[in-house]
Protein backbone atom coordinates (compact mmCIF):
# COMPACT_ATOMS: atom_id res chain seq x y z
CA UNK A 1 0.00 0.00 0.00
CA UNK A 2 2.79 2.37 0.76
CA UNK A 3 4.25 2.15 -2.74
CA UNK A 4 1.06 3.44 -4.39
CA UNK A 5 0.84 7.24 -4.51
CA UNK A 6 -2.96 7.16 -4.21
CA UNK A 7 -2.78 5.19 -0.96
CA UNK A 8 0.48 6.35 0.65
CA UNK A 9 -1.12 9.19 2.59
CA UNK A 10 -3.49 6.86 4.42
CA UNK A 11 -0.81 5.66 6.81
CA UNK A 12 2.24 7.77 6.16
CA UNK A 13 1.06 11.16 4.87
CA UNK A 14 1.17 12.84 8.26
CA UNK A 15 4.63 11.51 9.13
CA UNK A 16 6.02 12.58 5.77
CA UNK A 17 4.57 16.07 6.12
CA UNK A 18 6.15 16.38 9.59
CA UNK A 19 9.55 15.33 8.27
CA UNK A 20 9.31 17.86 5.47
CA UNK A 21 8.47 20.50 8.04
CA UNK A 22 11.61 19.54 9.98
CA UNK A 23 13.64 19.65 6.77
CA UNK A 24 12.70 23.28 6.39
CA UNK A 25 14.57 23.97 9.63
CA UNK A 26 17.92 22.64 8.41
CA UNK A 27 20.46 25.45 8.64
CA UNK A 28 21.18 27.32 5.43
CA UNK A 29 23.71 29.69 4.03
CA UNK A 30 22.69 32.76 6.01
CA UNK A 31 22.63 30.84 9.30
CA UNK A 32 26.09 29.41 8.64
CA UNK A 33 27.34 32.89 7.72
CA UNK A 34 26.15 34.11 11.13
CA UNK A 35 27.82 31.21 12.90
CA UNK A 36 31.10 31.85 11.12
CA UNK A 37 31.18 35.40 12.49
CA UNK A 38 31.12 34.19 16.09
CA UNK A 39 34.05 34.94 18.38
CA UNK A 40 32.98 32.87 21.39
CA UNK A 41 30.83 29.83 21.91
CA UNK A 42 28.16 31.91 23.62
CA UNK A 43 27.69 33.81 20.36
CA UNK A 44 26.95 30.49 18.70
CA UNK A 45 24.29 29.87 21.32
CA UNK A 46 22.70 33.24 20.58
CA UNK A 47 22.68 32.65 16.83
CA UNK A 48 21.24 29.18 17.20
CA UNK A 49 18.42 30.61 19.29
CA UNK A 50 16.95 32.23 16.20
CA UNK A 51 16.93 28.98 14.23
CA UNK A 52 14.84 25.88 14.73
CA UNK A 53 17.11 24.96 17.61
CA UNK A 54 15.43 27.67 19.67
CA UNK A 55 16.37 27.60 23.35
CA UNK A 56 17.96 24.20 23.50
CA UNK A 57 21.02 25.55 25.29
CA UNK A 58 19.04 27.75 27.64
CA UNK A 59 19.74 25.79 30.80
CA UNK A 60 23.42 25.24 30.24
CA UNK A 61 25.78 27.21 32.45
CA UNK A 62 28.35 29.31 30.66
CA UNK A 63 31.11 28.91 29.76
CA UNK A 64 29.84 26.51 27.12
CA UNK A 65 31.81 23.55 25.83
CA UNK A 66 31.69 22.08 22.34
CA UNK A 67 30.78 18.73 23.80
CA UNK A 68 27.66 20.20 25.40
CA UNK A 69 26.57 21.75 22.12
CA UNK A 70 27.02 18.41 20.34
CA UNK A 71 25.07 16.56 23.04
CA UNK A 72 22.17 18.98 23.00
CA UNK A 73 21.96 18.99 19.21
CA UNK A 74 21.83 15.21 19.24
CA UNK A 75 19.14 15.33 21.94
CA UNK A 76 17.02 17.54 19.73
CA UNK A 77 17.47 15.16 16.79
CA UNK A 78 16.47 12.24 18.99
CA UNK A 79 13.33 14.00 20.21
CA UNK A 80 12.33 14.74 16.60
CA UNK A 81 12.95 11.13 15.63
CA UNK A 82 10.89 9.87 18.57
CA UNK A 83 8.05 12.19 17.59
CA UNK A 84 8.07 10.89 14.00
CA UNK A 85 8.23 7.29 15.17
CA UNK A 86 5.35 7.81 17.58
CA UNK A 87 3.23 9.10 14.71
CA UNK A 88 4.13 6.33 12.29
CA UNK A 89 2.30 3.16 11.27
CA UNK A 90 3.60 -0.10 9.90
CA UNK A 91 5.60 -0.60 7.70
CA UNK A 92 7.11 2.81 8.39
CA UNK A 93 7.68 1.91 12.06
CA UNK A 94 9.83 -1.07 11.07
CA UNK A 95 11.71 1.12 8.61
CA UNK A 96 12.46 3.66 11.36
CA UNK A 97 13.54 0.83 13.66
CA UNK A 98 16.01 -0.29 11.01
CA UNK A 99 17.54 3.16 11.09
CA UNK A 100 18.16 2.77 14.83
CA UNK A 101 19.91 -0.60 14.47
CA UNK A 102 23.04 1.09 13.15
CA UNK A 103 23.34 3.05 16.39
CA UNK A 104 22.56 -0.08 18.40
CA UNK A 105 25.56 -1.79 16.83
CA UNK A 106 27.80 1.06 17.96
CA UNK A 107 26.33 0.87 21.46
CA UNK A 108 26.75 -2.90 21.66
CA UNK A 109 30.39 -2.66 20.54
CA UNK A 110 30.91 -0.05 23.25
CA UNK A 111 29.33 -2.36 25.83
CA UNK A 112 31.37 -5.37 24.75
CA UNK A 113 34.60 -3.37 24.98
CA UNK A 114 33.55 -2.09 28.35
CA UNK A 115 32.78 -5.53 29.68
CA UNK A 116 36.07 -6.92 28.45
CA UNK A 117 37.95 -4.11 30.19
CA UNK A 118 35.70 -4.31 33.26
CA UNK A 119 34.39 -0.77 33.15
CA UNK A 120 31.42 0.43 35.10
CA UNK A 121 28.21 -0.31 33.24
CA UNK A 122 26.47 2.86 34.37
CA UNK A 123 29.21 5.02 32.87
CA UNK A 124 29.01 3.14 29.61
CA UNK A 125 25.27 3.50 29.44
CA UNK A 126 25.65 7.25 29.49
CA UNK A 127 28.07 7.13 26.59
CA UNK A 128 25.67 5.18 24.42
CA UNK A 129 23.96 6.91 21.53
CA UNK A 130 20.35 7.61 22.53
CA UNK A 131 18.94 6.52 19.16
CA UNK A 132 20.36 3.07 19.77
CA UNK A 133 18.69 2.31 23.09
CA UNK A 134 17.23 -1.16 23.41
CA UNK A 135 15.13 -2.59 26.22
CA UNK A 136 17.70 -5.05 27.45
CA UNK A 137 19.96 -2.19 28.43
CA UNK A 138 18.34 -2.07 31.83
CA UNK A 139 19.69 -5.52 32.71
CA UNK A 140 23.17 -4.39 31.80
CA UNK A 141 24.27 -3.53 35.29
CA UNK A 142 23.89 -7.16 36.31
CA UNK A 143 26.29 -8.44 33.66
CA UNK A 144 29.89 -8.92 34.64
CA UNK A 145 31.28 -11.25 32.00
CA UNK A 146 31.01 -11.50 28.23
CA UNK A 147 29.03 -14.73 28.52
CA UNK A 148 26.41 -13.09 30.71
CA UNK A 149 26.29 -10.10 28.38
CA UNK A 150 25.65 -12.38 25.42
CA UNK A 151 23.11 -14.62 27.14
CA UNK A 152 21.00 -11.97 28.81
CA UNK A 153 21.39 -8.83 26.81
CA UNK A 154 22.60 -9.36 23.28
CA UNK A 155 20.23 -12.14 22.31
CA UNK A 156 17.28 -10.04 23.49
CA UNK A 157 18.06 -7.21 21.09
CA UNK A 158 16.73 -7.01 17.54
CA UNK A 159 20.35 -7.57 16.52
CA UNK A 160 20.38 -11.18 17.69
CA UNK A 161 19.79 -12.22 14.09
CA UNK A 162 22.88 -10.39 12.97
CA UNK A 163 24.95 -12.29 15.50
CA UNK A 164 23.50 -15.50 14.10
CA UNK A 165 23.98 -14.44 10.48
CA UNK A 166 27.64 -13.68 11.08
CA UNK A 167 27.96 -16.94 13.01
CA UNK A 168 29.40 -15.19 16.02
CA UNK A 169 29.20 -16.95 19.33
CA UNK A 170 30.23 -15.98 22.84
CA UNK A 171 33.75 -17.29 22.44
CA UNK A 172 34.20 -15.19 19.31
CA UNK A 173 33.30 -12.03 21.18
CA UNK A 174 36.20 -12.59 23.52
CA UNK A 175 38.76 -13.38 20.88
CA UNK A 176 37.92 -11.34 17.82
CA UNK A 177 39.20 -7.86 17.33
CA UNK A 178 36.46 -5.43 18.28
CA UNK A 179 36.56 -3.65 14.95
CA UNK A 180 36.03 -6.92 13.13
CA UNK A 181 32.98 -7.55 15.30
CA UNK A 182 31.63 -4.10 14.51
CA UNK A 183 32.16 -4.43 10.77
CA UNK A 184 30.75 -7.94 10.57
CA UNK A 185 27.61 -6.94 12.44
CA UNK A 186 27.25 -3.83 10.32
CA UNK A 187 27.58 -5.88 7.14
CA UNK A 188 24.74 -8.17 8.27
CA UNK A 189 22.65 -5.12 9.20
CA UNK A 190 23.21 -3.34 5.88
CA UNK A 191 22.32 -6.43 3.88
CA UNK A 192 19.16 -6.97 5.94
CA UNK A 193 18.13 -3.31 5.61
CA UNK A 194 18.75 -3.41 1.85
CA UNK A 195 16.58 -6.50 1.44
CA UNK A 196 13.84 -4.88 3.52
CA UNK A 197 13.86 -1.75 1.38
CA UNK A 198 13.70 -3.81 -1.80
CA UNK A 199 10.75 -5.71 -0.39
CA UNK A 200 8.89 -2.42 0.18
CA UNK A 201 9.06 -1.79 -3.55
CA UNK A 202 8.24 1.33 -5.53
CA UNK A 203 10.09 4.59 -4.99
CA UNK A 204 11.32 3.54 -1.55
CA UNK A 205 13.19 0.57 -3.02
CA UNK A 206 14.72 2.72 -5.75
CA UNK A 207 15.84 5.61 -3.56
CA UNK A 208 16.93 3.64 -0.50
CA UNK A 209 18.60 1.09 -2.78
CA UNK A 210 20.76 3.84 -4.22
CA UNK A 211 21.62 5.31 -0.82
CA UNK A 212 22.39 1.95 0.79
CA UNK A 213 24.50 0.81 -2.18
CA UNK A 214 26.62 3.87 -1.65
CA UNK A 215 26.86 3.04 2.08
CA UNK A 216 28.00 -0.49 1.26
CA UNK A 217 30.63 0.70 -1.20
CA UNK A 218 31.80 3.36 1.22
CA UNK A 219 32.30 0.78 3.96
CA UNK A 220 34.16 -1.57 1.63
CA UNK A 221 36.51 1.20 0.55
CA UNK A 222 37.04 2.41 4.13
CA UNK A 223 37.72 -1.08 5.44
CA UNK A 224 40.27 -1.64 2.66
CA UNK A 225 42.06 1.68 3.11
CA UNK A 226 42.10 1.42 6.91
CA UNK A 227 43.44 -2.12 6.86
CA UNK A 228 46.71 -1.18 5.19
CA UNK A 229 49.47 -1.37 7.76
CA UNK A 230 47.48 -3.48 10.21
CA UNK A 231 47.69 -7.22 10.66
CA UNK A 232 44.26 -7.84 9.14
CA UNK A 233 44.39 -10.79 6.75
CA UNK A 234 43.08 -10.32 3.23
CA UNK A 235 40.65 -13.21 3.67
CA UNK A 236 39.26 -11.58 6.81
CA UNK A 237 38.98 -8.32 4.95
CA UNK A 238 36.80 -9.84 2.29
CA UNK A 239 34.33 -11.26 4.82
CA UNK A 240 33.51 -7.75 6.01
CA UNK A 241 32.47 -6.35 2.61
CA UNK A 242 28.66 -6.18 2.19
CA UNK A 243 27.26 -8.32 -0.61
CA UNK A 244 25.56 -5.60 -2.60
CA UNK A 245 26.30 -2.23 -4.09
CA UNK A 246 27.97 -0.90 -7.18
CA UNK A 247 31.28 -2.54 -6.30
CA UNK A 248 29.73 -5.99 -5.87
CA UNK A 249 30.98 -8.52 -7.00
CA UNK A 250 34.00 -7.63 -9.16
CA UNK A 251 35.08 -4.51 -7.34
CA UNK A 252 34.88 -6.29 -3.98
CA UNK A 253 37.12 -9.09 -5.19
CA UNK A 254 39.69 -6.64 -6.50
CA UNK A 255 39.56 -4.60 -3.30
CA UNK A 256 40.19 -7.73 -1.27
CA UNK A 257 43.51 -8.17 -3.06
CA UNK A 258 44.60 -4.52 -3.04
CA UNK A 259 47.93 -3.68 -1.44
CA UNK A 260 47.99 0.09 -1.23
CA UNK A 261 45.94 3.23 -1.73
CA UNK A 262 46.93 3.75 -5.38
CA UNK A 263 45.55 0.35 -6.29
CA UNK A 264 42.33 1.12 -4.42
CA UNK A 265 42.03 4.44 -6.25
CA UNK A 266 42.56 2.70 -9.61
CA UNK A 267 39.89 0.06 -8.83
CA UNK A 268 37.33 2.50 -7.51
CA UNK A 269 37.70 5.23 -10.10
CA UNK A 270 36.72 2.78 -12.84
CA UNK A 271 33.17 3.22 -11.55
CA UNK A 272 31.75 6.48 -12.82
CA UNK A 273 29.93 7.69 -9.69
CA UNK A 274 33.14 7.30 -7.67
CA UNK A 275 35.47 8.85 -10.22
CA UNK A 276 35.89 12.09 -8.26
CA UNK A 277 36.70 10.64 -4.83
CA UNK A 278 39.82 12.09 -3.28
CA UNK A 279 42.43 9.49 -2.48
CA UNK A 280 45.67 11.39 -2.02
CA UNK A 281 47.21 11.18 1.37
CA UNK A 282 48.33 14.71 2.08
CA UNK A 283 47.75 15.57 5.68
CA UNK A 284 47.20 19.26 5.18
CA UNK A 285 43.57 18.60 6.00
CA UNK A 286 42.18 20.55 3.06
CA UNK A 287 40.46 17.54 1.50
CA UNK A 288 40.33 13.90 2.38
CA UNK A 289 38.61 10.69 1.44
CA UNK A 290 36.33 10.94 4.45
CA UNK A 291 35.21 14.41 3.35
CA UNK A 292 34.58 13.28 -0.24
CA UNK A 293 32.36 10.55 1.13
CA UNK A 294 30.45 13.02 3.29
CA UNK A 295 29.95 15.34 0.31
CA UNK A 296 28.60 12.48 -1.79
CA UNK A 297 26.37 11.29 1.03
CA UNK A 298 24.86 14.76 1.44
CA UNK A 299 24.14 15.00 -2.30
CA UNK A 300 22.41 11.61 -2.38
CA UNK A 301 20.32 12.42 0.67
CA UNK A 302 19.30 15.82 -0.69
CA UNK A 303 18.00 14.08 -3.82
CA UNK A 304 15.58 11.91 -1.90
CA UNK A 305 13.55 15.00 -0.99
CA UNK A 306 12.84 15.59 -4.67
CA UNK A 307 10.18 12.87 -4.70
CA UNK A 308 7.08 12.61 -2.60
CA UNK A 309 5.45 9.55 -1.04
CA UNK A 310 8.37 7.29 -0.19
CA UNK A 311 10.29 6.41 2.95
CA UNK A 312 13.68 7.66 1.81
CA UNK A 313 12.97 11.13 3.23
CA UNK A 314 12.97 9.78 6.79
CA UNK A 315 16.38 8.18 6.46
CA UNK A 316 17.77 11.16 4.56
CA UNK A 317 16.54 13.61 7.15
CA UNK A 318 18.39 11.80 9.95
CA UNK A 319 21.60 11.66 7.90
CA UNK A 320 21.42 15.32 6.89
CA UNK A 321 20.81 16.44 10.46
CA UNK A 322 23.79 14.41 11.60
CA UNK A 323 25.88 16.21 8.99
CA UNK A 324 24.50 19.49 10.28
CA UNK A 325 25.54 18.54 13.83
CA UNK A 326 29.02 17.70 12.53
CA UNK A 327 29.08 21.11 10.82
CA UNK A 328 28.04 22.94 14.00
CA UNK A 329 30.64 21.06 16.06
CA UNK A 330 33.32 21.89 13.47
CA UNK A 331 32.43 25.57 13.56
CA UNK A 332 32.27 25.53 17.36
CA UNK A 333 35.70 23.91 17.58
CA UNK A 334 37.18 26.44 15.13
CA UNK A 335 35.65 29.27 17.13
CA UNK A 336 36.85 28.00 20.49
CA UNK A 337 40.37 27.31 19.17
CA UNK A 338 40.45 30.55 17.19
CA UNK A 339 41.23 28.78 13.90
CA UNK A 340 39.17 31.09 11.73
CA UNK A 341 40.87 30.17 8.46
CA UNK A 342 39.61 26.62 8.74
CA UNK A 343 36.08 27.54 9.66
CA UNK A 344 34.70 27.25 6.12
CA UNK A 345 35.47 23.54 5.82
CA UNK A 346 31.99 22.33 6.71
CA UNK A 347 29.66 20.81 4.12
CA UNK A 348 26.65 23.00 3.26
CA UNK A 349 23.29 21.25 3.02
CA UNK A 350 20.63 22.17 0.45
CA UNK A 351 22.90 24.93 -0.71
CA UNK A 352 21.41 25.25 -4.19
CA UNK A 353 17.86 24.56 -3.09
CA UNK A 354 17.26 27.31 -0.63
CA UNK A 355 14.05 29.32 -0.83
CA UNK A 356 12.77 32.15 1.25
CA UNK B 1 -32.22 -11.73 -23.85
CA UNK B 2 -31.77 -11.50 -20.10
CA UNK B 3 -30.56 -7.90 -20.42
CA UNK B 4 -33.92 -6.91 -21.78
CA UNK B 5 -35.81 -8.77 -19.08
CA UNK B 6 -34.33 -6.65 -16.29
CA UNK B 7 -36.59 -3.73 -15.54
CA UNK B 8 -35.34 -0.39 -16.84
CA UNK B 9 -36.06 1.05 -13.41
CA UNK B 10 -33.31 -1.22 -12.04
CA UNK B 11 -30.82 0.09 -14.53
CA UNK B 12 -31.81 3.69 -13.83
CA UNK B 13 -31.59 3.26 -10.08
CA UNK B 14 -28.17 1.59 -10.25
CA UNK B 15 -26.97 4.41 -12.49
CA UNK B 16 -28.15 7.01 -10.03
CA UNK B 17 -26.49 5.14 -7.16
CA UNK B 18 -23.21 4.92 -9.03
CA UNK B 19 -23.31 8.60 -9.90
CA UNK B 20 -23.58 9.75 -6.31
CA UNK B 21 -21.69 6.85 -4.71
CA UNK B 22 -18.56 6.96 -6.84
CA UNK B 23 -18.48 10.76 -6.82
CA UNK B 24 -18.53 10.83 -3.03
CA UNK B 25 -15.84 8.12 -2.92
CA UNK B 26 -13.64 10.23 -5.18
CA UNK B 27 -14.25 13.33 -3.10
CA UNK B 28 -13.52 11.53 0.16
CA UNK B 29 -10.36 9.98 -1.25
CA UNK B 30 -9.13 13.36 -2.40
CA UNK B 31 -9.91 15.02 0.91
CA UNK B 32 -7.99 12.51 3.00
CA UNK B 33 -5.04 12.55 0.60
CA UNK B 34 -4.73 16.32 0.89
CA UNK B 35 -5.85 16.53 4.50
CA UNK B 36 -3.12 14.35 6.00
CA UNK B 37 -0.34 16.27 4.27
CA UNK B 38 -1.96 19.59 5.17
CA UNK B 39 -2.24 18.60 8.84
CA UNK B 40 1.37 17.56 9.09
CA UNK B 41 2.80 20.47 7.14
CA UNK B 42 0.74 23.06 9.02
CA UNK B 43 2.43 22.13 12.31
CA UNK B 44 5.67 23.73 11.21
CA UNK B 45 4.23 26.34 8.83
CA UNK B 46 0.81 27.48 10.08
CA UNK B 47 0.35 30.08 7.36
CA UNK B 48 -0.52 27.40 4.78
CA UNK B 49 -3.74 26.39 6.55
CA UNK B 50 -6.15 28.87 4.99
CA UNK B 51 -4.88 28.87 1.42
CA UNK B 52 -4.68 25.11 1.10
CA UNK B 53 -8.30 24.65 2.03
CA UNK B 54 -8.88 25.50 -1.62
CA UNK B 55 -7.61 22.02 -2.52
CA UNK B 56 -10.14 20.53 -0.11
CA UNK B 57 -12.87 22.65 -1.65
CA UNK B 58 -12.00 21.39 -5.13
CA UNK B 59 -12.45 17.83 -3.87
CA UNK B 60 -15.74 18.76 -2.23
CA UNK B 61 -16.95 20.18 -5.54
CA UNK B 62 -16.62 16.71 -7.01
CA UNK B 63 -19.13 15.38 -4.50
CA UNK B 64 -21.48 18.23 -5.34
CA UNK B 65 -21.32 17.31 -9.03
CA UNK B 66 -22.41 13.83 -8.03
CA UNK B 67 -25.36 15.13 -6.01
CA UNK B 68 -26.50 17.37 -8.85
CA UNK B 69 -26.39 14.54 -11.35
CA UNK B 70 -28.21 12.15 -9.03
CA UNK B 71 -30.98 14.73 -8.51
CA UNK B 72 -31.26 15.31 -12.26
CA UNK B 73 -31.44 11.56 -12.88
CA UNK B 74 -34.05 10.88 -10.29
CA UNK B 75 -36.16 13.70 -11.69
CA UNK B 76 -36.60 11.66 -14.85
CA UNK B 77 -38.38 8.71 -13.23
CA UNK B 78 -42.08 8.31 -13.99
CA UNK B 79 -44.61 5.52 -14.07
CA UNK B 80 -44.79 3.22 -17.12
CA UNK B 81 -47.16 0.28 -17.23
CA UNK B 82 -45.10 -2.44 -18.85
CA UNK B 83 -41.55 -1.10 -18.64
CA UNK B 84 -39.72 -4.06 -20.21
CA UNK B 85 -41.86 -3.69 -23.34
CA UNK B 86 -41.81 0.09 -23.63
CA UNK B 87 -38.93 1.18 -25.92
CA UNK B 88 -38.72 4.67 -24.42
CA UNK B 89 -38.46 3.22 -20.95
CA UNK B 90 -35.79 0.74 -22.00
CA UNK B 91 -33.77 3.56 -23.55
CA UNK B 92 -34.22 5.72 -20.47
CA UNK B 93 -33.06 2.92 -18.20
CA UNK B 94 -29.90 2.28 -20.19
CA UNK B 95 -29.15 5.99 -20.66
CA UNK B 96 -29.45 6.68 -16.94
CA UNK B 97 -27.28 3.66 -16.08
CA UNK B 98 -24.41 4.54 -18.34
CA UNK B 99 -24.76 8.23 -17.60
CA UNK B 100 -24.34 7.35 -13.95
CA UNK B 101 -21.30 5.19 -14.68
CA UNK B 102 -19.72 8.01 -16.70
CA UNK B 103 -20.28 10.63 -14.06
CA UNK B 104 -19.25 8.31 -11.21
CA UNK B 105 -15.94 7.14 -12.64
CA UNK B 106 -15.00 10.57 -13.98
CA UNK B 107 -15.55 12.07 -10.55
CA UNK B 108 -13.66 9.22 -8.85
CA UNK B 109 -10.61 9.87 -11.03
CA UNK B 110 -10.96 13.61 -10.57
CA UNK B 111 -11.13 13.31 -6.79
CA UNK B 112 -7.98 11.17 -6.60
CA UNK B 113 -6.13 13.50 -8.98
CA UNK B 114 -6.98 16.66 -7.08
CA UNK B 115 -6.14 14.89 -3.81
CA UNK B 116 -2.64 13.79 -4.79
CA UNK B 117 -1.88 17.15 -6.40
CA UNK B 118 -3.30 18.97 -3.38
CA UNK B 119 -1.02 16.97 -1.09
CA UNK B 120 1.98 18.02 -3.14
CA UNK B 121 0.69 21.59 -3.19
CA UNK B 122 0.48 21.77 0.63
CA UNK B 123 4.01 20.43 1.06
CA UNK B 124 5.46 22.71 -1.64
CA UNK B 125 3.66 25.77 -0.28
CA UNK B 126 5.17 25.06 3.14
CA UNK B 127 8.68 25.26 1.66
CA UNK B 128 8.20 28.11 -0.81
CA UNK B 129 5.09 30.24 -0.89
CA UNK B 130 5.41 31.20 -4.55
CA UNK B 131 4.72 27.62 -5.61
CA UNK B 132 1.13 27.57 -4.34
CA UNK B 133 -0.53 29.32 -7.26
CA UNK B 134 1.49 27.36 -9.81
CA UNK B 135 0.46 24.01 -8.42
CA UNK B 136 -3.11 25.26 -8.03
CA UNK B 137 -3.24 25.60 -11.83
CA UNK B 138 -2.50 21.87 -12.09
CA UNK B 139 -5.36 21.19 -9.67
CA UNK B 140 -7.72 23.29 -11.77
CA UNK B 141 -6.91 21.17 -14.80
CA UNK B 142 -7.53 18.10 -12.69
CA UNK B 143 -10.91 19.27 -11.49
CA UNK B 144 -11.91 19.91 -15.10
CA UNK B 145 -11.99 16.12 -15.47
CA UNK B 146 -14.98 15.93 -13.16
CA UNK B 147 -16.72 18.62 -15.17
CA UNK B 148 -16.19 16.65 -18.37
CA UNK B 149 -17.92 13.70 -16.76
CA UNK B 150 -20.85 15.87 -15.70
CA UNK B 151 -21.24 17.43 -19.15
CA UNK B 152 -21.26 14.08 -20.92
CA UNK B 153 -23.61 12.67 -18.30
CA UNK B 154 -26.06 15.47 -19.01
CA UNK B 155 -25.71 15.11 -22.76
CA UNK B 156 -26.37 11.37 -22.51
CA UNK B 157 -29.48 11.72 -20.40
CA UNK B 158 -31.24 14.80 -21.80
CA UNK B 159 -33.39 12.72 -24.11
CA UNK B 160 -34.04 10.01 -21.53
CA UNK B 161 -37.77 9.94 -20.73
CA UNK B 162 -39.71 7.06 -19.29
CA UNK B 163 -42.82 8.04 -21.16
Amino acid sequence: MQSNIALFNINDGFAEAIVRGFRKGILGRSEYANLEQCEVLDDIKIHLNSTDYADFLANEPSPLHTVTIAEKCTEKLVSEFTYIRANSAEPLTTFLDYITYGYMIDNIVLLITGTLHERDMKELQEKCHPLGYFDAMTILCACKTINELYDYVLVATPLANYFKASRMSEEDLDEMNIEIIRNTLYKAYLEDFYQYCLSLGGDTAEIMGRILSFEADRRSINITVNSFGTELQKSDRETMFPNFGLLYPEGIQKLAKAEDTEQVAAIVKAYEPYSNLYFDNNDDGERSLVDSFFVKEVKLNELSFEQQMHYGVFYSYIRLREQEIRNIVWIAECVSQKLHDKIKQYIPIFDDRRFS
Amino acid sequence: MWLQEISPYTWAAIGTALAIGLSVTGAAWGIFLTGTSLLGAAIKVPRIRAKNLISIIFCEAVAIYGIIMAIIFQGKYSYVENPTAAPLAIFAGFALFWGGVTVGFANLACGVTVGITGSGCALADAQNRTLFVKILVIEIFGSALGLFGVIIGIVMTTSAKFN
